[in-house]
């Protein structure tokens, strides 16, 4: 929290000012109104988060802000940065605005930089735009910047190209490029949204240093209550174009007014965290009690699979995955996919890249695996294993009790007819020029070709309704859909052979909490009433907690710890796990605070601080 | 509910009944149509081209003229009203042989575009997707071929032998593919990697699916695109082709053998006999590059004017 109090009477004049702004896009199809009467201000010093869920329109404010809408956009009302009306400035007073009064931080640091200009040369540029110094002034500047940013040695990092850093670098680069001016206000549209926690959580200590430091007003967008609960001073809660609640940090996440706000907060997926001591209680995580994975055993690792969601299972050893049958699957030993010291290696000599290096995980039958790590950690490439669509370079993966590469391809393209496969991104899961039922129906031709039309047709209807979704919809294009009806018809499809095994890879991390929590539910019920076995690969913890019976852990392409996800993700073994789980921030303000400065005390401890 | 669900009517593809006008395909091509139709130098390709396919098939039936013997009492006439467009060296009408020559133009050039643009989406589908060594083998050859100048091959094989109409757009169309190959290749390298396709894969679907189901029809606008300026092109080769004497051959002629024949008529100001197919090859082969402009337009995705 930047030490600014909220207090009333005293306050200075706003930096941003938005009173009943419109904002209406004209498109092929005719208008369509994005923003509606919105009014905030945001003072010096002060952050206000602008939270919604995706078309709420909180992007588009933040691009009014700095009057930077697209062409085909018309706003109305009053949009005011330091006293000038963005609305109606002309473009040069706006130039002369942008990157000294008012800049912006932009969600993807990958494509906010030019990949052929040194990052310092870039960070020049943007000083030499509104200030008259030599160039040899504005590089001592712009290595400055990077300093005040946290990127280390950088007299020789000015020279580097944006793709020689990481991720998180890139940001800080980006900060400061939109720092470099001192501008009175910063808008961060998502900033720490394509970032990793623990880099999420780097990023928003330096954005809240920064702030403190020199009484930088904060417009922040973001869809992450989390991260509210970790910047923000104020809230504002957008629904379709309008403002719904807006309020201090602490009353609108811990007391909100609106249904809206009460909707969006109990669809969060909370992190429970079982390392607090007694008296601050930690959120509940629903069904199982929190309780009950801490005192299970003295050691997480030593947790076996469970199939049912709320009960702990008898120990099985870790280190031997396949001898140890779970509690209730009726008399099925052998796990439905097993990969044992399985390597991934991409590119040949030099240049060669360990994807996977030694890893083995097994799901049995029933059970849902929780596959966490952060990018770059090969949980995607493991999955891919699994699914056959990445061939190792050594170790075995059996399929159904078969080892894949001793079968032959009959028998193999048989075997996957047992498997369901969702993936990430729900635009590009469904063939835009097919009709949802069509899309539903493909495993149907793959490996029911003789099926007459009509029991495939009542086949896709069925499914489609297990999912949720209305008979009627076979007929529709994919693009007459939203997010979350895509992914449900990507799970019809996965779903429509009746798997044993499903294939969820980052099944919901493009999808906004309230439809997540929809998909998950279809998911868990499916499971509940078909069996299936399902290997859920997700960077979100949280999710994972509640999702998952079975937790693995993954870090540079090996697996860095596994147990039951009570076990393990309330009591780690591993510093890894330990610090994952620390960045992840909860929608509490107050309790996010604690995490906070236990998080840093951490680090402290640690000796190094993990550089971004 | 299962009352909407009636036997499909399309049979193959659509298991469920037709969409009605408010659902699936219908909003594609409105919006594809009125984004066509904003590219107003795309509808006046359209409305050229048209133009021309009546003019050389529907011509001949209201002005019909004698193409095959020569009247050498009528050679090289002026304009006048019975020869609107006067007559060559050897007494043909010119606004006949405009139409007649057209067909072969026209006929020629589509085909032989089309051929070039299926032999070329084929070998360009099949060399991204495979991938690997097979996909570098595959490009090679079409490098090697863009470095040999289709003009030249074509001189060669017409020198050896001479093509019919069927043999001309066979030629045409195996010397004129591989750009498309090139094309649809890059198209189909980014489709290839589409979480639809992986997942198809993931359930044991098999490559001729993939290929067929997927892929060619997502680049089908790259497809069109590159098809109608393959038509352009043929257009222009069968005239090169014909000017060089190495076409069709007489009676029978096109509009690249009109420009030679009258070749020899340029210095004695018979403007007539190079000026009418001059200006139609150009006109065809701007309008069809128009078309195929406005066509991008209307498959763009994410485009908007």
């Amino acid at each position: 929290m930047t030490a600014i109090g909220h207090s009333p009477g005293a306050a200075p004049e706003p930096i941003l000012e938005l009173d009943g702004l419109d904002v209406t896009f004209g498109t092929e199809t005719g208008d369509v109104p994005a923003v509606r009467g919105v009014s905030l201000h945001v003072r010096p010093g002060e952050t206000l988060a602008l939270v919604g869920e995706s078309g709420s329109g909180k992007s588009t404010v933040a691009l009014a802000a700095i009057g930077l809408l697209p062409g085909n956009a018309r706003a109305t009302g009053r949009a005011s940065v330091a006293g000038t009306d963005v609305v109606t400035a002309p473009e040069s007073v706006l130039a002369g605005l942008r990157g000294r009064t008012v800049s912006m931080v932009f969600q993807e640091p990958a494509t906010a930089l030019d990949p052929l200009t040194r990052i310092g040369a870039q960070i020049a540029e943007v000083v030499r735009n509104h200030r008259s110094v030599t160039a040899r002034e504005a590089h001592r500047t712009a290595v400055g910047l990077l300093r005040r940013v946290g990127i280390p040695d950088p007299e020789r990092r000015a020279s580097d190209f944006p793709f020689e850093l990481s991720g998180g670098q890139r940001q800080r680069v980006v900060i400061a490029m939109a720092i470099a001016n001192d501008p009175d206000l910063l808008i961060a549209d998502e900033p720490t949204t394509a970032l990793d926690v623990t880099v999420q959580a780097e990023i928003l200590d330096l954005l809240r240093g920064l702030a403190a430091e020199t009484g930088t007003g904060v417009l922040l967008v973001t869809h992450n209550m989390g991260v509210v609960a970790d910047f923000a001073d104020r809230v504002a809660v957008m629904l379709q174009g309008e403002i719904v609640e807006t309020g201090p940090v602490e009353d609108v996440l811990l007391r909100p007014v609106h249904a809206y706000t009460r909707r969006l907060l109990a669809a969060v997926p909370r992190l429970t965290v079982a390392e607090q001591p007694p008296g601050q209680a930690a959120p509940a995580l629903d069904g199982s009690g929190s309780g009950s994975g801490g005192s299970g055993s003295d050691s997480g690792q030593e947790d076996g699979p469970r199939s049912a969601p709320a009960s702990t299972s008898a120990p099985a050893a870790a280190t031997a995955p396949a001898d140890e049958p779970a509690t209730d699957v009726p008399a099925v030993d052998s796990p439905v996919v097993d990969l044992r010291d399985v390597r991934v290696v991409f590119g040949r000599g030099a240049r060669a890249v360990r994807a996977l290096d030694g890893v083995s995980l097994a799901v049995r039958a029933g059970e849902t695996v929780g596959l966490v790590g952060e990018s770059g950690s090969g949980k995607s490439t493991a999955a891919r294993v699994a699914l056959g669509l990445i061939r190792p370079t050594g170790g075995t993966v059996a399929l159904f009790g078969s080892e894949l590469r001793r079968t032959r391809a009959r028998d193999r393209h048989a075997l996957r007819s047992g498997i369901g496969v969702v993936l990430q991104d729900p635009v590009a899961s469904l063939d835009a020029r097919m009709s949802v039922a069509e899309c539903v129906a493909e495993p149907l031709r793959v490996h029911r070709r003789g099926m007459p039309a009509k029991e495939r047709q009542e086949l896709v209807a069925g499914v489609l309704e297990r999912v949720r979704l209305p008979r009627a919809f076979a007929r529709r294009a994919p693009r007459e859909l939203s997010g979350g009806q895509r992914q449900r018809v990507s799970l019809a499809r996965a779903l429509v052979l009746e798997p044993r095994l499903l294939v969820a890879d980052e099944p919901t991390s493009a999808l906004d909490v309230s439809v997540q929590e929809t998909v998950l539910e279809v998911i868990t019920e499916l499971q509940g009433e078909l069996g299936f076995a399902c290997l859920f690969v997700s960077h979100d913890l949280a999710v994972v907690q509640h999702f998952a019976e079975r937790v693995v852990v993954m870090r540079d392409g090996r697996v860095e710890e596994e147990g039951s996800t009570a076990a393990t993700l309330l009591r780690p073994t591993t510093d890894y796990t330990r610090r994952l789980l620390a960045a992840v921030p909860v929608p509490d303000p107050v309790l996010q605070r604690r995490r906070r400065t236990e998080r840093r005390a951490a680090l402290a401890a640690d000796g190094s601080g993990a550089g971004a | 509910m299962s009352a909407v669900l009636q036997p499909g009517q399309s049979p193959g593809t659509g298991p469920l009944a037709d969409p009605p006008g408010d659902t699936a395909g219908a909003v594609g091509p409105r919006l594809m149509v009125r984004r066509f139709t904003r590219n107003r130098l795309a509808v006046a390709g359209l409305v050229v081209i048209v133009l021309f396919l009546l003019f050389c098939f529907a011509g001949p039936l209201l002005h019909p003229t004698d193409q095959t013997h020569t009247t050498l009492s009528q050679v090289n006439l002026a304009p006048s009203a019975r020869h609107l467009l006067g007559t060559d060296a050897v007494g043909h009408d010119e606004l006949g042989r405009l139409m007649f020559g057209g067909k072969v133009s026209l006929l020629v050039g589509l085909a032989a575009g089309l051929l070039a643009t299926v032999i070329g989406t084929l070998w360009g589908a099949a060399a991204g997707y495979a991938g690997g060594w097979i996909d570098a083998a595959m490009m090679r050859v079409v490098d090697a071929g863009i470095a040999i100048p289709a003009l030249f091959i074509l001189l060669v094989v017409s020198a050896i032998s001479t093509p019919g109409v069927f043999g001309l757009v066979v030629i045409l169309g195996l010397v004129s593919w591989l750009v498309p190959s090139r094309l649809v290749r890059a198209e189909t390298l980014t489709l290839k990697n589409r979480d639809y396709v992986h997942t198809l894969r993931a359930i044991g679907g098999t490559h001729t699916r993939a290929i067929t189901r997927h892929i060619l029809p997502n680049s089908v606008s790259t497809i069109v695109v590159a098809a109608t300026f393959q038509v352009a092109d043929a257009i222009l080769l069968v005239a090169y082709v014909s000017y060089l004497g190495l076409g069709v051959q007489p009676p029978a002629t096109d509009w690249g053998g009109m420009l030679s024949a009258g070749l020899t008529a340029a210095y004695s100001g018979r403007w007539w006999l190079i000026l009418p197919p001059g200006l139609a090859v150009i006109l065809v082969v701007c309008a069809f590059n128009a078309i195929g402009d406005g066509l991008r337009d209307a498959f763009d995705v994410r485009g908007r004017a």
